[in-house]
């Protein structure tokens, strides 16, 4: 089947994937109590997840909530890894929780391989993907990276107010997920548009989540038919052409795994750059060694990495099971919040502190076990780079305006709107 | 002292060849792999200990001569 066929052919299978699924009463509101009631939704966990999670961990350390259609959330590193190794049990078939669960037919595949795939389809659709993202790949993207982050700088033009979030973290990703899939660069605010809506839109009807996933859908489908007429060089014209054990990839595995790359792409590393920059606006002390000691980068950024991790991942629960205590039943949600791991004081000295030269660092940010981030080491690259021009270039800066600061809501977590005031060079 | 990465539990995370460049390389897929014999040098001990503590998924082991 040529590759045109193979992509019509499929179109049908995806529409009618996100028509069929498992939905759940969409339940808003405050919560009555986090160890019963809990919501990753609320303004209040979008405020501070942490002082809510250290507080589960002492009293409750699973949670339950009944709303999205039932779900746990463990908050003690022991019982979050446990779940996260524990691929018999937990399905990655679904791994954003919300009133939506997709057909358990399409397990153990899933919508977009490999990070929805469990054993054993997960290893190979995994492996296709390792080359293209280990550390030295991510090395050839360095250059392009830092010299976009020096014209995000340079577009600021010697304003003194700017917001660290919506004018630079946020546009950094989506640049270089654009770049390595090949789709045009000035499409990033359009990519963000979409991951929102595919993390966020976790409470909108019906109708519109299946409308916007309907517009990403179509998006990707245009972006494989420009590769088709114009292949070149890019993760997109290798997805297209790639093998599985002998096999051409079905065009929901090319659609699903791009969807992935441009969401997993985004939103995560965008957040994490941009709580790293909250914490440095906000901490004198840490800010004023950084911009002294630039050589403590590395460390500090594991260290912001593990204090604001910002990817909480889920699974569902295959079959019912009692788990550490409770009786968890087939199709329950269960919350990985790896921010709440990387807290946990069993596993860090000083676990509620940021210690910004932490030389023994086991944070979970980039998950553990066989779904380890496949970003890891571009998502430590545009990190690195990012806070290094932003140091370099703009020096001392603080928070303007504190209560102006938004974050976002849901299983990634960084900041929205970040006003900081530049502060002039000293001296001179 | 000698090193070694057990390939069953190693999921790629890099903290090693990241931390102690002279002790631990990756292979093309961005496993970690332990360079030479994995007989650590008196002089990159403290490397060789603080990659042990540093992996997440506690797959490096440091073994003391026997």
């Amino acid at each position: 089947m040529s590759v045109g066929n193979r992509l019509a052919g499929d179109r049908w299978e995806k529409r009618d994937r996100e028509s069929r699924g498992v939905r759940s009463e969409i339940v808003t509101g405050p919560v009555a109590d986090w160890a019963t009631d809990f919501s990753h939704t609320e303004p209040q966990w979008a405020a501070d997840p942490h002082a809510i999670t250290d507080d589960l961990r002492q009293r409750c350390p699973i949670a339950h909530t009944d709303r999205f259609g039932g779900a746990w959330l463990p908050t003690r590193y022991e019982d979050i890894s446990a779940v996260a190794y524990d691929t018999e049990h937990f399905s990655s078939r679904s791994i954003i929780m919300g009133n939506f669960r997709s057909p358990p037919e399409i397990a153990p595949i899933g919508g977009s391989p490999p990070i929805t795939s469990d054993p054993p389809y997960h290893r190979d659709a995994r492996k296709l993907l390792l080359p293209a993202f280990t550390r030295a790949a991510a090395a050839k993207l360095e250059p392009t990276t830092r010299s976009f982050c020096h014209s995000l700088i340079d577009a600021m033009d010697g304003r003194d107010l700017v917001d660290a979030a919506a004018d630079y973290a946020q546009h950094i990703p989506v640049r270089v997920i654009a770049e390595m899939l090949g789709f045009p660069l000035d499409d990033g605010p359009q990519f963000r548009e979409f991951a929102e809506n595919k993390l966020e839109g976790i409470n909108v009807p019906e109708s519109r989540r299946v409308t916007a996933m309907s517009a990403l859908y179509h998006y990707l489908l245009a972006q494989v038919h420009d590769h088709l007429d114009d292949p070149r060089d890019d993760l997109t014209t290798f997805l297209i052409n790639a093998e599985m054990n002998g096999r051409k990839l079905s065009a929901a595995h090319v659609v699903g795994t791009m969807e992935l790359l441009l969401i997993a792409g985004s939103d995560t590393t965008a957040s994490a750059i941009g709580a790293s920059l909250w914490h440095l606006a906000s901490t004198p002390a840490d800010r004023e060694r950084l911009l002294a000691e630039p050589g403590l980068l590395p460390t500090a950024i594991e260290e912001l990495l593990r204090a604001y991790a910002p990817v909480s991942m889920a699974r569902l629960v295959k079959e019912d099971l009692r788990f550490r205590g409770v009786d968890m039943k087939a199709e329950d949600w269960v919350l990985l919040s790896y921010p709440a791991a990387s807290r946990d004081p069993a596993q860090f000295d000083r676990a509620d502190q940021v210690v910004i030269d932490r030389q023994i660092n086991r944070h979970a940010a980039f998950g553990i076990g066989i779904h380890r981030c496949l970003g890891s080491h571009l998502g430590r690259m545009e990190l690195r780079v990012a806070l290094e021009v932003w140091l370099e270039r703009i020096g001392e800066f603080s928070l303007a305006d504190p209560s102006a600061v938004t974050w976002s809501r849901g299983q990634i977590r960084g900041p929205r709107t970040l006003p900081v005031r530049i502060c002039p060079p000293r001296g001179g | 002292m000698k090193l070694r990465i057990d390939a069953g539990l190693c999921q790629g995370h890099g903290r090693c060849y990241d931390l102690a460049p002279s002790l631990f390389g990756d292979d093309e897929e961005g496993y970690g792999k332990v360079l030479g014999d994995g007989v650590v040098p008196p002089s990159a001990i403290d490397d060789a200990r603080r990659s042990v503590l540093n992996c997440p998924e506690q797959a490096i082991r440091l073994i003391e001569d026997e």
